[in-house]
């Protein structure tokens, strides 16, 4: 959808990948595919989740004092510094596998003003600050798929309802949201045919419709599941067939108040959703599968008077997946103590966010630092492999 | 010109009710008399939100002194009611102008330029901003010369609040020095990139940062809406595309708004822009030039380059275009004879099922565009597995709940399409096994979806 804007933004900022110069050294994965057996999964967590509530510091001796009404009960043990809110708690399996992992003190390169919307627009965008607001109007992940020629639109799904920023641009991309009713007695869909027989979009696109939402009857059948269940069960079948790439956003994380309560839903929701796509997919393409959940700031240190927090800058990243190499958290630790935080009131970030990303991307289908850090994150120093894939 | 000819490509379609407009002279006629769209279903603009926002932000003070208070809650809760339900009223008049009005140029030209202008609310303190500047800005000037739509809208609070004007400081301005704030390009950038000249025209960067020096000083406040505040104005004069800007308050920026909106690159840029979204995606080039030589030589008045559009041979080809999601619904509530009226009195939880979450569902949350270069006009970004399967949901769910009882599928058929009811559509819509199907095929069909 909507490719025009994206080509005319890059043609502005120069990072268009069609005309990059290290297209040509871009290895793909042999196999019929363009990208191979790899499967990468991003969720934008919406509203900004506290990474110091969901992967809590308990092993630094400033955390405790920060926050006294949250993180209680504690969290559960990940490494002796690190503890994984209860919310979460499903997912210890997955962590004792080494299929579960988390970047900490990590952040775009967005900074200072802490508003939702430009901090979910830099993420998807995947550009720092020294690009100006709307000069690049494609996704990052759309911008790796630009890399990739004779990419065939079934590689990529952004699904649901939600808008994915992240997945827009040239490359093509389907979109599909699962809960999206389809629904014709068995009469309607032949005369709908008959009327669509003549042009070739109607007829092709319904037909596609059609089969995406499962033939006919499916919609009313469904009606017990989640929307995330709903979901997810998309993203499985269409992963486990021809698409390498999914993205998908989940929100809830705004937690301004009373966190203490707030932060479960999303987290177990979350926690739901990594189960399911573990369970749907198997062993055999889990293990072949990365998923990258990442916000688009963290949260103050402190908590507020409200038992929330506020909008922050250092955050963490959840990385889960059979091709991760989890069980650890990666990042710097910079320290809770007031000099060592960010404006003297947020986590201090260390790292990129994209480093990791770019890292990733990197190891499973092979594209060229420079590709990474010109086209698809323009001006990004990917530094040292952080090593999160086995 | 025919009635379906008018309704399709330069209106909200079928059918035209008697006496319509349907030839040139009388279309730009109506065009150029008064607004009376706007005086049956009126709508706010900034003089109605001020006080809605004032309201919204001293609850909100309000409560953050006493988070547990429960009328401050209450009364903040009120607020942002009230500045939503401007908003949707504005949706609601946006339809009702739009099913009322006889051949439907005039609504059709307001979203041209509201698209073109897009500005989206940021946070719901602003849910009826976008509105306002529709109001404001735009509907007043949709046949005078560009100068002064362009003018009006990059001095609207919706527009210098969207696209960040509103903080920008000169650098070396008394509030910019003293703050080490600075400039923000984001409206310079766009003004010249989207609203005026175009990408890849010849400008570069230092012009996007001279406009936006030259643009500092503009701003919002609470109590009046638009501002001038010469502490933030970067002091000197500003070389935009090799002209000299020098003055003081908003002479300067106006006199540079006004050579941009007859530069020799709008009027391509917006020529282009006009066929592509009128007459087809990839649009005749004599047509494009025909509208940019009308643009130059009457100093970009919109008034001529519309009626150069209207008369143009290559505007009437055939129908290449889909149906934008607010087009399908207005044209399918017009032939369903639903009224204004009945959209503007509809029960609140009825209009957001039936009529608001469709919009979104099939891809066109009302004013709420990805970004500022507003919504895609490709007939792919709208005719996609998803958003086609909404439209073909709405149409065999929904009209069965407005039109009670549903017409007669063949007879809805030739209401709906006039001449371009296809035989394909015909034959169908006389087999289906109930009228809310039938009526469903022919607004799921590709003649009623394309214009």
């Amino acid at each position: 959808m909507e490719r025009r804007f994206f080509l005319k933004g890059l043609g502005l900022a120069g990072c268009s990948v069609a005309a990059h110069p290290w297209l040509s050294t871009v290895t793909l994965a042999q196999g019929g595919r363009a990208l191979g057996e790899n499967r990468l999964v991003v969720i934008i967590l919406r509203g900004a989740m506290d990474g110091l509530d969901v992967v809590q510091p308990r092993g630094d001796r400033d955390f405790a004092g920060l926050r006294p009404g949250l993180s209680v009960p504690p969290g559960l043990p990940l490494d002796g510094f690190f503890a994984l809110h209860p919310a979460l708690g499903d997912l210890m399996p997955l962590w004792a596998a080494g299929e579960l992992g988390f970047a900490h003190a990590t952040s775009t390169p967005y900074r200072d003003k802490r508003s939702h919307f430009d901090g979910q627009d830099l993420l998807e965008a995947g550009t720092g600050m020294d690009v100006a607001a709307g000069a690049v109007r494609d996704g990052w992940l759309n911008r790796m798929l630009q890399a990739v020629p004779g990419l065939e639109a079934e590689t990529a799904y952004a699904i649901g309802r939600d808008a994915v920023p992240l997945l827009a641009g040239a490359a093509p991309v389907r979109n599909w949201a699962p809960d999206q009713r389809l629904v014709l007695s068995a009469q309607g869909r032949l005369l709908l045919d008959h009327v669509y027989h003549d042009d070739d979009l109607f007829r092709e696109t319904a037909a596609e419709a059609f089969a995406l939402a499962g033939g006919e009857g499916m919609g009313a059948g469904d009606a017990g599941l989640s929307d995330a269940d709903e979901l997810v069960d998309f993203a499985v079948e269409r992963l486990a067939g021809a698409a390498r790439i999914a993205a998908f956003s989940q929100t809830g994380w705004d937690t301004h108040k009373g966190q203490a309560t707030a932060l479960n839903k999303p987290l177990r929701r979350l926690g739901a959703t990594l189960l399911r796509l573990r369970a749907g997919l198997g062993p055999a393409v889990w293990g072949r599968t990365t998923v990258l959940a990442m916000t688009e700031f963290g949260r103050t240190a402190r908590e507020n008077g409200n038992g929330g927090t506020d909008h922050g800058t250092g955050g963490a990243m959840l990385l889960a997946g059979g091709a991760v190499r989890g069980g650890r958290v990666f990042g710097q630790w910079p320290g809770l103590a007031e000099a060592a935080l960010y404006d003297r009131r947020d986590l201090m970030p260390t790292r990129d966010v994209r480093a990791f990303a770019a890292h990733v991307m990197r190891g499973l289908y092979g594209f060229d630092r420079g590709l990474l850090e010109g086209a698809v994150f323009p001006g990004l120093q990917m530094g040292d492999d952080p090593g999160v894939l086995r | 010109m025919s009635d379906s000819w008018v309704a399709f490509r330069f209106g909200y379609g079928l059918p035209l009710p008697d006496g319509a407009p349907v030839q040139v002279p009388a279309l730009m006629a109506a065009l150029r008399g008064p607004d009376l769209a706007a005086q049956a279903h009126p709508a706010g603009g900034m003089a109605a939100l001020l006080p809605l926002m004032a309201a919204m932000r001293d609850t909100r003070l309000a409560l953050k002194q006493a988070p547990k208070d429960k009328a401050a809650n209450k009364a903040e809760r009120r607020a942002v009611k009230a500045g939503k339900a401007m908003a949707v009223a504005g949706l609601r008049a946006a339809l009702a102008r739009a099913l009322d009005s006889p051949d439907g140029l005039r609504e059709r030209l307001v979203a041209f330029w509201a698209d073109h202008f897009t500005t989206v609310a940021r946070g719901r303190a602003y849910f009826a901003l976008p509105g306002t500047l529709i109001e404001d800005a735009i509907r007043p000037h949709l046949t005078a010369p560009f100068a002064q739509m362009l003018v009006a809208v990059t001095l609207h609070p919706a527009m210098l609040l969207y696209l960040d004007q509103a903080g920008s400081m000169g650098p070396t301005s008394k509030r910019g020095s003293a703050r080490g704030k600075g400039l923000n390009e984001n409206l310079a950038r766009e003004l010249l990139e989207l609203h005026t000249l175009g990408v890849g025209a010849g400008y570069g960067q230092a012009d996007v940062r001279a406009m936006a020096e030259l643009l500092t000083g503009l701003t919002f406040v609470q109590e009046k809406g638009f501002a001038f505040d010469a502490a933030r104005a970067e002091p000197g004069a500003e070389t935009v595309l090799g002209v000299t800007y020098d003055g003081t308050g908003v002479a300067p920026v106006q006199a540079a708004l006004r050579d941009l909106a007859r530069h020799p690159a709008t009027a391509r840029h917006l020529a282009t822009k006009l066929a592509v979204h009128f007459a087809a995606d990839v649009p005749d080039a004599g047509l494009v030039d025909a509208l940019a030589a009308v643009w130059g030589a009457a100093g970009g008045d919109l008034g001529a380059v519309v009626q150069a559009l209207l008369e143009h041979p290559a505007g009437r080809g055939p129908a290449q275009k889909a149906r934008q999601p607010f087009e399908f619904m207005v044209a399918a509530l017009r032939a369903l004879g639903v009224s204004g009226a009945q959209v503007v009195g509809m029960k609140e939880d009825v209009f957001a099922r039936m009529i608001a979450a469709p919009l979104a569902e099939m891809g066109q949350p009302y004013l709420a565009a990805p970004g500022p270069d507003g919504w895609p006009e490709e007939v792919d970004a709208w005719i996609n597995p998803q958003r086609l399967a909404a439209r073909i949901t709405w149409a065999m769910e929904v009209p069965g709940r407005l039109a009670v009882p549903l017409p007669d599928p063949r007879a809805f058929a030739a209401r709906a399409l006039g001449d371009r009811a296809e035989e394909r559509l015909v034959w169908a819509a006389a087999r289906a096994e109930s009228r809310r199907e039938g009526v469903g095929l022919v607004l799921a069909s590709p003649g009623f979806n394309r214009r």
